[in-house]
């Protein structure tokens, strides 16, 4: 580090008061962006939890579906159809839907049912106790474990109860990836079970799960599925689907953004204070140097440092007492949706950088405005 | 070494417009400790500030070791008083936050010599002016006449052509004042430096190898 720099840095350090304010204040306001915008990821993330639990490569379903909890039950010619255009390697129907399950206590609580094609389970979990195979027992259910698995009363295999007054019983137990946003335990079964089980509608098709035989194969199919009157979305495209419904249709992505802008300018307006009053307290001391011979551009040079150092020890602080936070919270409540992501470390050093930026602005303004013969005249 | 001539400067415009200087020649020789006294407005510090190369005047030429120092660009200029010249502000300017040795080391870090060589040389240069006890201590744990020493070692680290010193008896008591004035002349000044003094304070004339007297932005003849 060069000599100025370590001038800088000591002139910095040596104010302790002002130092810690700084600090405090951007740690203050990286915490809140970053734990504002991983809220919103977590929410994100978990509310396509059931795109990324099934992993097919692609997704028909009606135009008008917009996040996989609401899906819009497809006629059964779609599927021929859809199996029937080139470039498709297999397509085969799934169901998800709600189902109301009577516990052993006499209470309910509902449930995701996920109905898995009959001929090839496409889509199915990673099971953690018993054989997949059991799926096909009469009245076999697969439960997921995970944060809502206790909400069943944290059944075993064997396990009974009614799934809208149907029979049910539990034959193995499964792992997916990420639980559900809305907090509801879920069952895998067969399609055929889902949707004798499942109060039927006219059409039962929730989506079609599209194996393409390419990557190249993808957009001719898409292109096909909308000839049809339907819609055609890789996984990637759906789940940015699902990310935009809750961005720009619901308040919640308005309320995180403009919570996530008062955190900044909170930050902004501390830190230029503080930092401003530091530069002030220093300022005919900067016009010695000046006069000393010191370059303007030193001085930025010097002013930039003491902004990053502490707009860097901010960020660090802030991203480590969210993190903190989170990882606290998900031991209490495990499916509590938060998660840190390089997209919301990138997002909240962004803005740290620019309220350092802004703070280093003001200061130099005021820097390479001096006029050294201030210093004589007093 | 230093030779001035013409030199004039105005301050404002229209009705407020002040002028601080008139057409005024200087000149100063190494081994000489100039005083530049005169009433308060006279113009002293401002032909302090132009010959040191920190005001532009309107008019006029500046040259120090045979260059014309209102020709450089601002960075040549800042370079050259970096080089050549060491101040000691009226109230000295100290950095509070850094310590003593590491004040006056800023000339060396600004030269960009290493930090090591620059405490070292700084410590040398407390050595001289009798406060290798204070070394680690900030300015505002010292006294107005230690603090006048701290801001004299600053100015010769960098062992400058010309010293310019600033009302530096101002904040002190007489005694301290004289025996400032009286250490610089004693242990600064030799034949390869010079030394230009503002000041009022009449207490410490006697120490002056030449003084010039100014009034309303004139030397005035003689006035020594």
């Amino acid at each position: 580090m060069s000599g100025l720099l370590r001038i800088a840095l000591k002139l910095l350090l040596n104010d302790r008061g002002k130092f810690v304010t700084l600090v405090i204040g951007i740690t203050f306001s990286a915490f809140l962006m970053t734990q504002m915008t991983s809220m919103f990821s977590g929410i994100l993330h978990q509310s396509a939890a059931n795109i990324i639990n099934v992993g097919a490569k692609m997704w028909v379903m009606d135009p008008a579906v917009e996040t996989p909890q609401n899906s819009i039950p497809l006629p059964n010619y779609v599927l021929d159809a859809v199996r029937s255009i080139p470039g498709v390697k297999f397509a085969v129907p799934l169901y998800i839907g709600a189902g109301l399950v009577k516990l052993d206590d006499g209470t309910y609580q509902a449930a995701t049912i996920i109905g898995l094609d009959d001929a090839t389970l496409f889509g199915r979990p990673t099971m953690i106790a018993g054989h997949i195979l059991d799926i096909y027992k009469n009245n076999a259910f697969i439960m997921v474990k995970d944060a809502n698995y206790p909400k069943l009363n944290s059944p075993r295999i064997g396990t009974s109860f009614e799934i809208n007054d149907h029979r049910a019983v539990v034959v193995g137990l499964a792992h997916t990836a990420i639980p559900g946003l809305f907090g509801l335990p879920t069952l895998y079964t067969t399609y055929t079970r889902a949707t004798e089980d499942l109060p039927p509608t006219r059409y039962q098709i929730s989506y079609i799960l599209v194996e393409p035989k390419s990557r190249t194969d993808i957009l001719p199919i898409e292109a096909a599925v909308h000839h049809l009157g339907y819609l055609a979305l890789t996984d990637r495209e759906f789940i940015a689907r699902n990310d935009r419904f809750y961005e720009f249709k619901t308040g919640m992505g308005t309320n995180i953004l403009m919570m996530t802008l008062i955190s900044f300018f909170v930050g902004l307006s501390i830190a230029g204070e503080t930092f401003y009053m530091f530069i002030l307290d220093n300022v005919e001391h900067f016009g010695a140097l000046k006069a000393i011979g010191a370059k303007s551009r030193e001085l930025i040079q010097m002013i930039v440092f003491q902004a990053l150092v502490v707009g860097f020890l901010g960020f660090g602080f802030g991203v480590l007492l969210s993190s903190g936070m989170i990882a606290l919270a998900k031991l209490k409540i495990p499916n509590y949706a938060a998660m840190v992501t390089y997209l919301t470390l990138v997002l909240a050093l962004v803005m740290v950088l620019i309220i350092s930026i802004f703070s280093s602005y003001i200061g130099i303004r005021k820097v390479t405005r001096i006029d050294p013969f201030d210093v004589f005249r007093g | 070494m230093l030779k001035a001539h013409g030199i004039t400067k105005t301050f404002g415009e229209g009705p407020s417009r002040t002028v601080a200087l008139r057409d005024v020649d200087l000149s100063v020789d190494y081994g000489e400790m100039l005083y530049i006294v005169g009433p308060s407005g006279s113009g002293k510090t401002t032909l302090l500030s132009i010959i040191s190369g920190i005001l532009r005047p309107d008019a006029g030429q500046v040259v120090v070791k045979d260059r014309d120092i209102w020709t450089l660009d601002s960075d040549a200029l800042a370079g050259f008083r970096l080089q050549t010249i060491g101040f000691v502000f009226q109230d000295y300017h100290l950095f509070p936050r850094l310590t003593t040795t590491e004040n006056v080391a800023i000339p060396l870090i600004l030269r960009r010599e290493s930090w090591e060589q620059s405490l070292a040389q700084a410590r040398r240069t407390l050595r001289i002016v009798g406060l290798e006890t204070k070394e680690g201590l900030p300015p505002y744990k010292l006294s107005g006449g230690e603090k006048q020493r701290v801001a004299i070692a600053r100015a010769i680290v960098s062992e400058p052509d010309l010293l310019v010193l600033d009302e530096p008896t101002a904040s002190l008591d007489g005694e301290t004042g004289r025996m400032i004035v009286s250490f610089v002349k004693e242990n600064i000044l030799n034949a390869h430096r010079a030394i230009v003094i503002v000041t009022h304070d009449s207490r410490i004339y006697e120490y002056a190898t030449r003084v010039v007297r100014m009034e309303d932005g004139h030397i005035i003849p003689g006035g020594g």
